[in-house]
């Protein structure tokens, strides 16, 4: 029985992009070779924690969201511990107002991200012009 | 005579102008509130970073449960401080 699942992340600041890259990668693939499905992927880049994680003051957030049989979470959580540079994590079902929240997002994001990737950055561009005006 | 009638009037009027709560997601059909999103459930913080009570924000049960769970989720991850003082 597939379930919907949400994993949300954070890895330790230190780490090179390419490091980075990997240890999702890794997850990535724990979750696919295990036939799960990735829906979708977040990655927020560098944030401010709001309380120090083992002296760390920044994490970099990744969340992810995919269809697996309810024993994948376990094989994920154990992936988890046993890596030293995820220094936060967090696994849960969605339930159906979960699931259609996750889905709008997503539609939210990822379709219109490309397209308004040019509208983004316009609107970064008028903002101070407004902020002058005032 | 005339003093008693006043006072007797005024404090039933008071509770008259009480605007009434109302639970926000019931009202705007949420059903499911993000984690992900520290800003909005910092509307159901006080500035030491707790949970407000039901009676104060007027959310209904199902909707409290939901608040708070997704306000650990939050804090779980770092989003929402554990304890602070002046948040807001």
């Amino acid at each position: 029985m597939l379930n919907h699942y949400e994993t949300t992340f954070i890895l330790n600041p230190v780490l090179s992009e390419d490091q980075t890259k990997e240890v999702v990668g890794k997850i990535k693939d724990l979750l696919t070779n295990g036939g799960a499905k990735i829906l979708n992927e977040e990655q927020w880049g560098l944030r401010k924690l709001a309380y120090p994680i083992k002296g760390k003051t920044m994490g970099f957030y990744i969340v992810l969201q995919f269809d697996a049989e309810p024993t994948m979470v376990n094989t994920l959580e154990t992936a988890y511990r046993r890596d030293e540079r995820v220094i936060r994590f967090l696994t849960f079902r969605l339930d159906k107002y979960a699931f259609e929240y996750a889905e709008k997002r997503r539609n939210k994001f990822s379709a219109p991200a490309e397209q308004k990737a040019e509208v983004v950055e316009e609107e970064v561009v008028v903002e101070p012009e407004e902020n002058k005006e005032d | 005579m005339a003093q008693e009638q006043e006072i007797r009037y005024l404090t039933p009027k008071a509770a008259e102008n009480r605007k009434k709560k109302y639970c926000r997601f019931k009202k705007s059909g949420i059903k499911y509130i993000d984690y992900k999103d520290p800003e909005f459930l910092k509307k159901f913080l006080n500035e030491q970073g707790k949970i407000l009570p039901r009676r104060l924000t007027g959310t209904s049960l199902k909707y409290q449960r939901k608040v708070a769970q997704a306000v650990k989720r939050a804090r779980h991850l770092a989003l929402l401080p554990y304890v602070t003082d002046m948040m807001k």
